[in-house]
């Protein structure tokens, strides 16, 4: 009893700190729980996208629609055993989806949906979401070593070079806008962004835009790039081993991280929240009514389009095409327009820098 | 000091790109293969000596079996065997109905492994793309035999039946939305003959959008140009056959150098690669699709205007009319005979072989007198592609490995018989 009233005592104190914890909790699950929502339906989306490209109907049996779809997928995969290969290092083999997950989920924190919606409005956001998403390669990384499967390690090297390559492609890809926004903060490069369609960072940052995305697909392991996961080469690459729960929970970080990047991308190029026709005439007032978030969200629809768009279009590069274009192509490209940004900024280039 | 060893990998028989049950055991420094050594016979049926305990007759359906992507191209080669060694033509009719089905099984063929060798390199898409055409011929091959497979349709001495004159509908109460019923049944309001003379109109057109994916896509030139070159003396010399010889430059198609069936009357053209590449040879086979359905729109004007027997009149070796075996008892033994002993051949050694869509289709037979083979021996074209595996794919990359796999168009049935 004592300690229970020391308890309350030490909260009791400190009831703003305690007040405001539960706030972030709640803030966090208010995130999360959409996002992961969004996961399962965007893992049917690309089913009935892809499904209509192929000329087939895609998941319709499960509810109306097959609406129902993911939800039956999740509980199936809840309930089959997550198998242990002989020989795994457990702790690692069960640790690595976590790594894969947790980051592309962390990253959420300082993204701002709308002007003021935005859990951590931190000053070195863009570092924040850099250094998070590099951190999901180590999952890859550990998946494929503590499987102790051929196949998985060579999905794993392979991964981890492709990460890492085109990690940097993307690095320098957010350099310049970084430089055409002159801040780290997701909200004020948004904020650099104001005005219409053409007033946004896609239009001067353009071979910055598309190398962003491209890297951007590249990074989350998807076609054409999915060498590491490469079906007809090696199987399933770094997950072979993997099933159950410990699977889904990498389908998920994957599907996670595309929606991440398709976020980052209409946050970063396309004016995150802004509505495409503001400060025009007649079309600015018409929709001034649309929340922010609605754009954002049709924005990194779009991408996320792009995406299952791709899969179903292109064949698969190979390991080493995917390296020559990450280090020859995409580096130096990004190396050049960097520059550019940087006299445009200096000499104050008119309708963006000025 | 360490000793540094290769990785060795067992690619299948497992594998979502293996074609079936190949087994290769690969050697890699890295991502390089250094040997890679093909496990063949997980597939072994032993046809061949199946084949030699039956009599001739019973085994057509077996070579159906063989490569079971160009079922009736396997029928053909094994009953012209036969009928060289009992000297039988068939009549004009049943050569240009197989000439048909040939260049139909050729287009089967061809888009099965357009589709597969896709999805071996990642373009998913084109898989589904050419299931839609497969659909329709598989058919056609149900309309005409009973079967969408295992047709079993060429017999010594002719072809089963002659083509249906109605092709079948879809029925309206059978369909989900039964306004659809017009839409789906607009190529099959005519006979067979319309709905394949239909299909080669507007294949070539289908083909055109097979080649928008793949022909001039960037990345499909990358995986697919210089991977698993073969230099046409080299292809000479490891026994190639079909469009791997003729990818490598060197023009041998047994349809224009041996015509069989009606091959000599029809107007085709070979398409022959340059480079000798896995690019070169997708462009052969895409082009053979195309000559493949000039030849069906030949056959299918010559069979609107010719009508007549499609199986020779002679009951020892083709069975009588069903009717006629009601009333007639020598009819009825005839066909007892038959189907139960079958017919002797003459003592005697025989080869005969087809373009089959895989290469160079062939059946020898060694006959002494009985009415089974002394020893069949079946001439597979997959068996020594597959041999060249370690040669075309040393010194290329393990993806690399998949697009060399898919360019074989290898088929287990007919490697492991």
């Amino acid at each position: 009893m004592d300690t229970l009233i020391g308890l309350w005592d030490t909260f009791g104190r400190d009831w703003p700190y305690l007040a405001t914890l539960i706030e972030i909790l709640v803030k966090i699950v208010l995130i999360v729980a959409p996002i992961m929502l969004l996961v399962a339906y965007y893992t049917y989306a690309e089913r009935k996208v892809i499904g209509y490209m192929q000329l087939r109907l895609g998941p319709n049996r499960v509810g109306p629609k097959g609406w129902l779809q993911p939800i039956a997928d999740a509980v199936k995969l809840m309930f089959k055993e997550v198998i242990l290969p002989t020989g795994a290092n457990k702790f690692l083999f069960l640790l690595a989806p976590l790594i894969t997950l947790a980051p592309a989920l962390a990253a959420w924190a300082v993204f701002p949906f709308d002007e003021e919606l935005v859990l951590a409005d931190v000053n070195a956001g863009l570092l924040y979401i850099l250094a998070l998403t590099s951190v999901g390669v180590y999952g890859v990384i550990i998946a494929g070593w503590a499987s102790n499967s051929k196949y998985a390690l060579l999905g794993a090297m392979r991964s981890a070079a492709q990460i890492v390559a085109y990690e940097i492609a993307m690095g320098f890809a957010l350099v310049g806008v970084l430089v055409a926004a002159g801040s780290l903060n997701l909200g004020d490069i948004v904020r650099a962004q104001a005005g219409g369609i053409f007033s946004w960072f896609w239009l001067p940052l353009l071979p910055l835009f598309v190398i962003y995305f491209i890297s951007g697909v590249a990074e989350t392991n998807r076609a054409p790039f999915d060498v590491a996961e490469g079906e007809s080469e090696i199987v399933a690459g770094f997950h072979v081993e993997y099933s159950g729960m410990a699977f889904a929970v990498f389908f998920l970080g994957e599907y996670a991280n595309m929606i991440l990047i398709s976020a980052l991308a209409a946050l970063m190029f396309m004016g995150g929240w802004l509505s495409p026709f503001h400060g025009w005439p007649i079309l600015g007032p018409l929709f001034e009514w649309v929340p922010g978030i609605v754009w954002l969200f049709l924005k990194t629809a779009i991408f996320a389009f792009l995406y299952l768009w791709f899969r179903a279009t292109f064949p698969r590069y190979r390991y080493d095409q995917i390296m020559r274009l990450g280090w020859k192509v995409f580096i130096p490209i990004t190396i050049v327009w960097i520059l550019v940004v940087g006299l445009a900024v200096v000499y104050e280039l008119p309708w963006w820098f000025d | 000091m360490p000793e540094i060893r290769n990785y060795t990998i067992n690619f299948g028989p497992q594998h979502p790109a293996a074609h079936g049950v190949l087994r290769l055991v690969l050697e890699m420094d890295g991502e390089v293969i250094e040997r890679a050594d093909p496990h063949v016979g997980l597939l072994h049926r032993g046809t061949e000596k199946l084949a030699e305990d039956k009599p001739y007759n019973h085994s057509v359906p077996y070579m159906d079996r063989l490569d079971y992507v160009s079922m009736m191209c396997n029928e053909h080669g094994y009953v012209s065997a036969i009928e060289k060694l009992l000297g039988v033509e068939p009549p004009e009719r049943a050569l240009y109905i197989r000439t048909l089905f040939d260049e139909v099984t050729r287009i089967l063929n061809h888009l099965m492994w357009l589709g597969a060798h896709g999805l071996d390199i990642g373009a998913m898409t084109m898989f589904l793309y050419c299931f839609r055409e497969r659909e329709d011929l598989m058919d056609a091959y149900e309309a005409v035999s009973g079967a969408r497979l295992h047709s079993a349709y060429y017999r010594v001495g002719g072809v089963y039946r002659d083509l249906p004159d109605a092709m079948p509908r879809f029925e309206r109460k059978h369909l989900k939305d039964p306004s659809e019923a017009k839409a789906l049944n607009r190529n099959r309001e005519g006979s067979l003959i319309d709905f394949l003379d239909d299909f080669a109109d507007r294949f070539p057109g289908l083909v055109d959008e097979y080649e928008t994916l793949l022909t001039d896509n960037r990345i499909w030139k990358q995986r697919t140009v210089g991977i698993g070159v073969v230099a046409p003396e080299r292809a000479l010399q490891l026994g190639f056959s079909g469009p791997m010889l003729r990818g490598s430059g060197f023009e041998w198609d047994l349809r224009k150098k041996q015509p069989y069936a009606a091959y000599d009357r029809v107007d085709f053209d070979v398409p022959v690669g340059v480079n000798g590449d896995s690019y070169d040879r997708y462009l052969v086979r895409v082009e053979e699709m195309r000559q493949s359905a000039r030849i069906m729109k030949q056959c299918c004007q010559w069979l609107r205007d010719n009508p007549g027997p499609v199986m020779v009149d002679d009951h020892k070796i083709a069975p009588p009319p069903r009717g006629e075996m009601k009333a007639d008892m020598e009819a009825l033994i005839h066909h007892f005979k038959l189907f139960t002993e079958g017919y002797c051949t003459p003592v005697g050694e025989v080869y005969s072989a087809v373009e089959a869509p895989k290469g160079e289709f062939g059946i020898y037979i060694v006959s002494d007198g009985s009415n089974k083979p002394y020893r069949l021996k079946i001439r597979a074209p997959g068996f020594p592609h597959l041999a060249a595996m370690d040669e075309m794919a040393k010194g290329h990359m393990l993806a690399d490995v998949v697009a060399i796999i898919g360019t074989m168009d290898i088929v287990f049935g007919e490697i492991d018989r």
